[in-house]
């Protein structure tokens, strides 16, 4: 009990007069996760809307499968990125295998998916009619889809929230594919789980604080955005 | 329309043909719009009025069919954004966008690249038009059912469309709200000259608003025609059915008196009770089952205000009871029993007495 004690006012102690350390990990975790959501954000807006507005043979299995990748595994994610990003691996010759990019990279694979499917299923929840409608006031087919994306601005919001959430906690591919270098590629999880198994339990547990602090906050707007009333 | 007269025609439509999943779902040899004119679209669920409002409103691409615009052809389906830009659509929702009521109504001038102050100079007079305006402020999420499809119609409108297509617009309202929408967009459309294609499943919606009545079953036009010509002379058993084979006459009000109005109508006047001004327009609707037939003049004992002589002209039998069509200087329908028929009036050609109460006719008032 005495060894949380400690630890909690220790982390405590780290956080408000900002460990260098401490905070080069929580920057570059933010900086990594946010742009790996970013880019998960453009490419998974844009194939969901487009699979949403759409009607093609094999649809459904795009479906599926777009719903199968939101609960990818990150442990595999990183697994198949580190073989892409291996020296003789078809991306080899990018030379980004243990930086910080390689992280970026697979958090976008394992954010994407939940991108592309929340954002399916909000532009389907929309009314149908509603398509009709706007072109029918003379919309063009991109002002259509604008004002479609628009209108399902919250739950894209979700989208890219629930995105973030899953990448900044996540731990398998960033360990994997960013090797946990001191200073360089390592972030919040790697970092916890690295103090942890050091027995460091008073900077394990800042970063810990510090991951739920995220975690609360990107959750608290996610439960404001759900809780608003739907538009009519 | 009378032979040698040539009104413009606004849309027309030639050989429209939907197929969907192999079944024919809409087939219209010929479909002509009238400006000015308000055309309704009646029957049943099923009937096809959806598919044809979608199809004539370049939102629904057609099987096969021709459209010309004002004398152009225009493309069919949702490629055709010009011709999109000069029409308009109100749906059964209202189908707002989460924004203001004034933005909403703005959207189809923003979506043409109209400047910021001309939106500011034309939306505010389209939303006093729908007795809106209190609410521009308002997110359209926190609206009452009237008030959103008012908006709605405010929307549509404010574009000045030159054919404005309406799919069931007030069947999702109750009826103290639907009943003072209909009055004021009965109003709105004769303020603006709007050419209107409306769908209903409502005879008096129809009566109210439309010029022409198009009656619709199982994807075709059964009958099309003037409002009092369709439901005075149903082409078919189907058309007769669905409208109610009721008298419909066209008239005005030449004088109130303690609640009892005269209306004069085409070959005579008709006694009525209801709310109405001298001077108004009205369409006295008279069902067969109220009428009177008699050889008697006057007929004694009866509490009718309204006796005409007149002609049988035709006895068409339905079952129990007959059909018979009198002429009285304008045509009446009374549904008489077969014993009735057999004992009084047994053919066409021969006078009768045909009467009817005051309270029997159903007074809809009309502004043209």
């Amino acid at each position: 009990m005495e060894l949380i004690l400690e630890g909690i006012r220790k982390a405590f102690f780290l956080i408000f007069t900002l460990d260098a350390e401490v905070l080069g990990i929580t920057l570059l975790s933010l900086k990594v996760s946010g742009l790996a959501t970013l880019i998960s954000m453009v490419i998974g807006i844009s194939v969901g809307t487009a699979v949403a507005l759409s009607r093609f043979p094999g649809r459904q299995l795009v479906v599926s499968l777009i719903n199968t990748g939101m609960s990818l595994p990150p442990v595999v994610v990183g697994l198949f990125v580190t073989i892409f990003l291996w020296r003789n691996g078809p991306l080899g010759f990018l030379e980004i295998l243990y930086t910080p990019t390689a992280i970026i990279l697979a958090q976008a694979v394992i954010a994407t998916p939940i991108v592309t499917g929340i954002t399916l299923a909000a532009i389907q929840n929309l009314p149908a009619n509603l398509r009709l409608q706007i072109l029918s006031l003379g919309a063009t087919r991109i002002q259509t889809v604008w004002m479609l994306v628009k209108e399902a601005r919250l739950p894209l919001l979700a989208a890219v929230m629930a995105g973030f959430g899953g990448v900044i906690s996540e731990v398998g591919a960033s360990i994997m594919v960013g090797g946990n270098i001191r200073g360089y590629s390592r972030v919040l999880t790697t970092a916890t789980v690295m103090e942890t198994s050091r027995g460091n339990f008073d900077i394990a547990i800042a970063l810990g604080i510090i991951l739920l602090l995220l975690a609360f906050f990107v959750n608290a707007i996610l439960t404001q955005i759900q809780q608003r009333e739907r538009p009519r | 329309m009378s032979p040698g007269e040539n009104p413009a025609i606004l849309l027309k439509a030639e050989g429209l043909q939907v197929r969907r999943g192999g079944a024919l779902v809409l087939d219209i040899p010929v479909l002509d719009i009238f400006p000015d004119q308000v055309l309704a679209l009646i029957g049943p669920n099923g009937a096809g009025k959806s598919t044809l409002l979608l199809t004539l409103a370049g939102l629904l691409k057609p099987s096969r069919g021709r459209f010309s615009f004002n004398g152009r052809e225009i493309g069919a389906g949702r490629g055709d954004v010009e011709y999109r830009r000069r029409i308009a659509m109100v749906f059964q929702e209202p189908l707002l966008f989460d924004a203001t009521v004034f933005d909403n109504v703005a959207a189809g001038l923003k979506i043409r690249g109209t400047g910021r102050e001309e939106i500011g100079r034309v939306v505010p007079r389209y939303l006093e038009l729908f007795g809106i305006a209190h609410l521009a402020k308002r997110s359209a999420r926190k609206l009452s059912g009237g008030e959103a499809q008012r908006t709605s119609l405010a929307r549509a409108f404010v574009t000045k469309p030159e054919i404005i297509f309406l799919d069931e617009p007030f069947s999702a309202l109750d009826p103290p709200t639907r009943e003072a929408l209909i009055g004021d967009l009965e109003r709105i459309l004769r303020e603006t000259h709007t050419t209107a294609v409306a769908s209903t499943h409502d005879q008096t919606e129809a009566l109210r608003l439309a010029d022409r009545m198009a009656v619709m079953n199982g994807g075709k036009i059964a009958q099309i025609g003037p409002v009092a010509e369709v439901i005075n002379r149903p082409a078919d058993e189907f058309v007769a059915s669905f409208v109610g084979v009721e008298t419909v006459l066209p008239g005005r009000v030449l004088s109130v008196s303690d609640g009892v109005f005269v209306a004069a109508v085409e070959g005579g006047e008709i006694q009525a009770v209801g709310h109405v001004r001298t001077g108004e327009g009205v369409l006295c609707c008279i069902r067969p089952e109220h009428v009177t037939l008699s050889t008697n003049v006057p007929p004694p004992g009866t509490s009718a205000r309204n006796v005409f002589s007149g002609i049988i002209r035709t006895i068409t039998p339905l079952g129990l009871f007959h059909r018979v069509r009198v002429d009285c200087g304008f045509d009446l329908v009374a549904y008489v029993t077969r014993q009735s028929l057999e004992s009084l009036f047994p053919e066409e050609g021969k006078s009768v007495i045909a009467s009817f109460k005051a309270t029997a006719v159903h007074v809809i008032p009309r502004q043209t």
